[in-house]
């Protein structure tokens, strides 16, 4: 139905518009204001402001950033724990979720309890690190992965997924003498695309976004992510020590950082728009059932 | 006697037919159990004097030695209080802020406008705190930074805000909010759309305005939201996100800004490797945390008629 527009009405409406207008910008212009810094020249940003463009495309700042060799290492470390972290962390979330969603499983409470508990206590980060180290994990790369490999926030997430496939499937293919893992394998996973496409995301971007582990476990700067080296970038005043391996110092430090910054989030940015929809699809499978 | 013999045979049943789940579930147990409950054991080292090289089967046990040790000075009080009022500056300024715009969003027209807001509303959720962090940082500097240009052209001097107590703990309010507004209004919205639009209609047919209209319509449809929100907001209030204030914080601000997990980060493996200390710090956190948590299950299970938060 189509109302009357009052002149209440559309006093409200341009007010809020501007207000949506408002967080749009506050939003990206963080992410714009780098993006002008890495390309600018520091004269620019000093008597800028709120800039909208850059003076120019001056692109020493990437070439110096890329040629650093920690950076392309750092990528590579980046990509790696992101693509084989998801992996196993997939493979293990995979398999609780879906013996927690077993509904007859003998045992079944006491699981979730045992994966749940660990949700509201934990022995805290000195007895963890100290794990770590007796394991023999502390500078390795795998270190960055398996500590932290589990979320059981997600494993609950999918196993409220596997519980909304009706039960019925389960009884029919045990019938049919389908096994526990012939029905995971062959009826589960095929039906739970969306479920295990939202997961893979969440573990995809918390494995891109993870800094603070490789600070704790890693010495060795070879071994550690984009993300920890950018925070490294940023918290060293003087960024002789982290950047400028060699004397060619022609870009300002500032400009520096920007190009590392957007680096750092370009791919975050482009692969957004394809993936925010499983998200949210996320938060609301999560609703459902808490 | 019948009874409880058809049970057995019906359990044996079972077990028959489920042993491969447990064999499939077996690798996530053992992860469970190096990684949380092999670490719930080296809370004994929360009452010893820890040495590295002695391990955790041959430190002297010293008993609530080191919790003395934390309240003898007054930088484990220091992180506590730090703790509440960053919490609370969270829960007063950036919990109401994701329900007013998720109402405001709701009321646009523009479908395809709404929609585009939404959509990059969120997009700061999925940005690290490294990142965020750079962000602040850059539109911060005092040489290049926008805020910098700014107040160079009103004739001011621009300082280095990031390493200056007093802007601190707004910084992290704020940031928290650019972070989490979009992605806590999910929620909101969802709850907004099962507000039944017949209470609407009968609103308006009764004269309300746009603002009474929310306010006694779309608020009540969605105080329960709001309520366990804020309950769960509550259970973490010593939960300060740690990658945010590692990120943001430096020497100069750890007087307003450092945390209970930042302190136990800091003693234990930043600067002093003090890892009793460190460890009965980080237990004190865990009850209290544990406790909070479950009296907030507990009251929301009364307010939502038995659905606990878990």
């Amino acid at each position: 139905m189509r109302r009357m527009y009052t002149h209440a009405d559309k006093v409200f409406h341009s007010c809020n518009l501007t207000f949506m207008s408002l967080v749009l910008i506050l939003t990206l212009y963080p992410f714009w204001y780098v993006m002008i810094g890495s390309v600018s020249t520091m004269g620019h940003l000093i008597r800028g402001g709120f800039i909208l463009l850059p003076d120019g495309l001056h692109f020493e700042a990437y070439q110096q950033v890329f040629r650093n060799a920690l950076i392309p290492t750092a990528y590579r470390n980046t990509l790696f724990i992101t693509i084989v972290g998801t992996a196993f962390s997939m493979f293990l979330t995979i398999l609780g979720a879906y013996v927690l969603s077993l509904k007859k499983l003998p045992g079944r409470t006491f699981l979730t309890f045992f994966f749940v508990l660990t949700m509201l206590f934990s022995g805290g980060l000195i007895p963890l690190y100290l794990v770590v180290r007796s394991i023999g994990l502390l500078d390795n790369i795998w270190a960055l992965i398996i500590p932290g490999a589990m979320s059981t926030y997600n494993m609950i997430l999918l196993r409220n997924f596997f519980e909304s496939i009706p039960e019925a499937l389960f009884e029919a293919a045990s019938i049919d003498g389908e096994s526990i893992w012939g029905y995971l394998f062959r009826i589960l996973l095929p039906l739970s695309g969306a479920g295990l496409a939202t997961i893979t995301l969440f573990y995809s971007v918390s494995y891109w976004n993870a800094y603070f582990e490789s600070l704790i476990y890693i010495r060795n700067r070879d071994l550690w992510p984009m993300q920890t080296v950018l925070r490294q970038v940023l918290q060293t005043a003087q960024m002789n020590t982290m950047l400028y391996d060699d004397a060619r110092q022609t870009v300002a430090a500032e400009t520096l950082k920007d190009a590392m910054i957007v680096i750092t989030v370009v791919p975050i940015l482009m692969v957004y728009p394809f993936i925010q929809k499983y998200f949210v699809k996320g938060i609301m499978i999560g609703s459902l059932k808490g | 006697m019948m009874h409880s013999a058809a049970a057995r045979r019906n359990r044996k049943r079972l077990l028959k037919q489920y042993w491969p789940a447990y064999l499939l579930v077996l690798p996530v147990v053992i992860w469970y159990l190096t990684f949380c409950y092999a670490p719930m054991g080296g809370i004994a080292i929360a009452f010893q004097d820890y040495k590295i090289l002695k391990g955790i089967f041959r430190s002297k046990f010293i008993g609530l030695e080191n919790f003395r040790e934390m309240f003898r000075t007054p930088t484990f009080p220091r992180a506590i209080r730090n703790t509440l009022i960053i919490s609370i500056l969270n829960l007063s300024i950036g919990f109401p802020v994701p329900i007013i715009f998720a109402i405001l969003l709701n009321e646009m027209t523009q479908l395809r406008y709404k929609k585009a807001v939404q959509t990059i509303s969120y997009l700061p959720h999925f940005i690290s705190w490294s990142v965020t962090g750079g962000l602040i940082y850059m539109l911060l500097s005092p040489s290049t930074g926008a805020i910098a240009g700014v107040v160079r052209a009103m004739g001011g001097q621009p300082v280095n805000y990031i390493g200056i107590s007093k802007y601190f703990r707004s910084i992290v309010v704020v940031s928290a909010i650019w972070k989490n507004m979009g992605w806590s209004a999910i929620i909101y919205m969802s709850a907004i759309t099962g507000v039944d639009e017949q209470l609407y209609e009968a609103a308006i047919i009764d004269g309300a305005g746009r603002f009474q209209r929310i306010w006694h319509v779309t608020l009540p449809g969605i105080r329960p939201v709001i309520a366990i929100q804020l309950i769960l907001a509550v259970g973490n209030i010593l939960n300060v996100n740690f990658s945010q204030i590692f990120i943001l914080i430096n020497d100069l601000t750890l007087d307003v800004g450092e945390t209970i997990d930042y302190y136990v980060y800091r003693v234990g493996l930043g600067a002093a490797f003090d890892f009793g200390l460190a460890t009965a710090s980080g237990l004190i956190k865990s009850v209290i945390g544990f406790i909070l948590i479950v009296i907030v299950n507990a009251i929301s299970r009364k307010l939502t008629d038995g659905e606990g938060i878990w």
